[in-house]
């Protein structure tokens, strides 16, 4: 018996190295009712990203509606100067371009939030370190290679990894921070929270409606069900 | 006036027989009076089907088959389109809600021995209805054009190449082109949204009718028609409406409550229902590291890995459909409901609703060498339970079946027997309230639970004899 529960268990080995494998994520704190916090990702968005990723899905009047403020204000604010308020993030930067700088266009954010996640992005903002062998001059911890520079640096600083070696291995055990940023590390945590938390709004702007329709839509099941379940024991009661 | 309407019902009902229609089918079909729960699961089918084509004729107002708009459309559907979004969800949720109703609805049948004489063709019109589901869910994942959806098609595609001589004209000519493109999205939408929900449709009734010549089975698989009156109404028969239309009302209340609760609050269901990776643009020049198929065909998909041959993989995965078809004829059991049926039968059961679980958890997960011999296993388990049922059900040990049907309890009749339940797993502990008042805060009692979970094994274990 013991024999058949070890040899079980090992069939069970495969799917925790998986799940433990890579590198743990940071945690992102998503809130979509912190109007103030999606304004701040917008502009951080607009002054950081949009000059080569577009979010093509999403409209300025939309966030104007959703982050209960005026046009005029996301106009001023937010959008690049030029853009109209029905016009939606596109980059101004020529996709032909684009693939001859970095050898591939930079992707549309609008949903990126939904393929990699919020944990993914924080990590993946906060993971650039420097590696004189890239071309770039620097690495990111959950994206190998990357083949974008690290635009925050002016105001994360500059990063370098300590490594560790396990396994007859070498990996990365963390990041210090060799040359100091113009923001501290705790304000650049929240700037890149508030843009994580922005790209989750932008990969589904109506999540906020639909949490809210959703409480009324079962309370009105329950309701159904009470009425439904009375009818049909009234038609089953002389039924044995 | 009312003289006037009722000279034309008349007129109507002279030309077109609605009122037998309904006696036939509704009013006067008699249906066994103890269906338990898994007898929810035939009209909630129908509900989802008819979920599937309001919203996907709704979806189809605003989405493009072209592979330069596919993608871009839903997200148009998702944002900009009036409840494009609830609709969207209602249709994507739909999908998953559907295989999981299907698959309920096929235990049952299993379980309660519903294949058997004089049910096979009901078995085998649902069967179709079942492979035609696959098709059009397989077809309706591409039209998103994300990642999993072309190459989760590329790779399903590319499997008819296996088939010797013939095989890679046969999937050029289903793709259209030499890789999944736009053609292939083209044909794929045509299939999806007329040629299949047409033959769909038309399966389903003859599923019903079939069913209504026979009439239904029950949990104790005794024939209610062996046993009828001196007007010819089967005496454990009640009229399908309105008993059955009531309570099956109460179904889908139920059904709603989950259905909505995913797609007001999980519409990915954590990746299950809709996959993170679809929501990437489908890329032909850049390969995921790890296509998986949406958690409905994974136990299949899970066969066909486990096969080391390709060819001889993509014939187990269609044999594992094959021998459901032949469900009615492997079995040799006398008996039909599972109630009756000897210990052997329940046990192989058991067996094989585990194999088919963990291969439906490891057709989600990437190729190990470990988890390949585990999905042997379970895929030897999956076809012993079908190819050795002529031998194992032919010396069955069966319980002897009741003439009649055995009661099936009311909700409130098991009220009682679920608080005692709860009585015993939890512990009442006095607590004063600063207000001065006794409550009786309850909490998990380890020796009630240990107990119960004893009581429960060994009833599970006494009920597989």
């Amino acid at each position: 018996m013991k024999k058949i529960t070890n040899t079980l268990l090992l069939f069970l080995l495969p799917f925790t190295a998986f799940a433990s494998g890579g590198v743990e994520l940071q945690e992102a704190d998503i809130d979509l009712s912190d109007s103030a916090s999606l304004q701040r990702g917008a502009k951080y968005y607009v002054t950081y990203c949009l000059g080569c990723h577009s979010a093509k899905h999403i409209r300025y009047i939309r966030m104007a509606k959703d982050f209960n403020i005026s046009k005029e204000k996301v106009l001023e604010e937010i959008a690049p100067e030029g853009n109209g308020i029905y016009e939606s993030m596109i980059t101004a930067m020529n996709a032909h371009d684009a693939e001859k700088w970095f050898g591939i266009k930079p992707p549309d954010l609008s949903l990126i939030a939904r393929s990699r996640g919020p944990d993914w992005l924080v990590t993946y903002l906060k993971g650039f370190y420097v590696d004189k062998s890239k071309v770039l001059g620097v690495n990111n911890t959950v994206f190998k290679d990357v083949g974008m520079p690290n635009v925050l640096w002016q105001l994360q600083g500059e990063q370098r990894p300590v490594f560790k070696k396990a396994d007859g291995q070498t990996t990365i055990d963390r990041l210090v921070l060799k040359k100091p940023g113009t923001m501290t590390e705790k304000q650049f945590d929240r700037m890149v929270n508030d843009l994580v938390n922005f790209l989750v709004y932008v990969g589904e702007p109506h999540q906020l409606e639909r949490l809210r329709l959703g409480k009324y839509v079962l309370l009105y099941l329950f309701m159904f069900l009470i009425l439904a379940y009375l009818l049909k024991k009234e038609y089953w009661k002389d039924i044995h | 006036m009312k003289h006037r309407i009722n000279d034309c019902a008349d007129w109507f009902l002279d030309r077109f027989e609605l009122r037998d229609f309904w006696n036939a089918h509704m009013a006067q079909y008699y249906a066994p009076k103890n269906f338990n729960f898994w007898y929810f699961f035939g009209s909630l089918a129908l509900l989802v089907l008819v979920n599937q084509f309001l919203t996907g004729i709704l979806l189809t107002m605003n989405y493009k088959p072209d592979a330069e708009l596919a993608f871009d459309s839903v997200e148009y559907i998702m944002r900009d389109v009036s409840w494009g979004w609830l609709v969207r969800y209602m249709h994507s949720t739909g999908a998953s809600a559907f295989f999981i109703i299907v698959y309920l609805h096929m235990f049952r049948g299993i379980m309660y021995g519903s294949y058997k004489k004089p049910r096979e063709l009901v078995w085998i019109f649902g069967m179709l209805i079942f492979f035609c589901l696959m098709a059009e869910a397989f077809m309706g994942y591409l039209l998103p054009w994300g990642q999993m959806s072309y190459w989760g098609a590329q790779v399903i595609i590319s499997l008819f190449s296996a088939i010797p001589v013939i095989g890679d004209d046969l999937s050029l000519w289903i793709r259209g082109d030499y890789v999944v493109a736009d053609a292939t999205l083209n044909r794929f939408f045509a299939f999806h949204v007329i040629a299949v929900p047409l033959v769909m449709l038309l399966l389903v009734f003859l599923h019903i009718a079939a069913l209504h010549q026979v009439g239904s089975n029950n949990p104790d698989g005794i024939e209610i028609k062996q046993n009828k009156d001196i007007n010819g109404i089967p005496r454990d028969g009640i009229p399908f409406h309105p008993y059955y239309t009531v309570k099956d009302i109460v179904g889908v209340a139920v059904f709603l409550i989950f259905f909505a609760t995913v797609i007001f609050y999980m519409p990915e269901m954590g990746g299950y229902f809709l996959e993170h990776a679809n929501f990437i643009p489908a890329d032909p020049l850049k390969t995921p590291e790890h296509i998986a198929p949406v958690w409905y065909f994974t136990p299949f998909y899970a066969i066909l890995r486990a096969v080391p041959d390709k060819f001889a993989g993509v014939i187990a995965m269609g044999g594992a459909i094959v021998v459901l078809f032949l469900l009615p004829w492997l079995d040799r059991c006398e008996v039909k409901s599972i109630r009756y049926r000897g210990g052997i039968y329940k046990k192989a059961l058991l067996l094989f609703v585990i194999s088919f679980l963990a291969l439906g958890y490891l057709g989600t997960q990437p190729v190990t060498p470990a988890a390949t011999i585990a999905a042997r296993i379970f895929t030897i388990i999956y076809f012993s339970f079908f190819l050795l049922m002529p031998i194992y059900t032919r010396w069955e040990k069966t319980k002897p079946v009741p003439a009649r049907l055995t009661p099936q309890p009311t909700l409130e009749e098991q009220i009682p027997a679920v608080i005692e339940t709860f009585d015993e797993i939890t512990v009442k502990e006095p607590l004063q309230t600063p207000g001065g008042m006794t409550i009786l805060p309850r909490k998990p009692n380890p020796t009630g639970i240990y107990s119960v979970l004893v009581r429960f094994a060994k009833k599970l274990k006494d009920s597989l004899d």
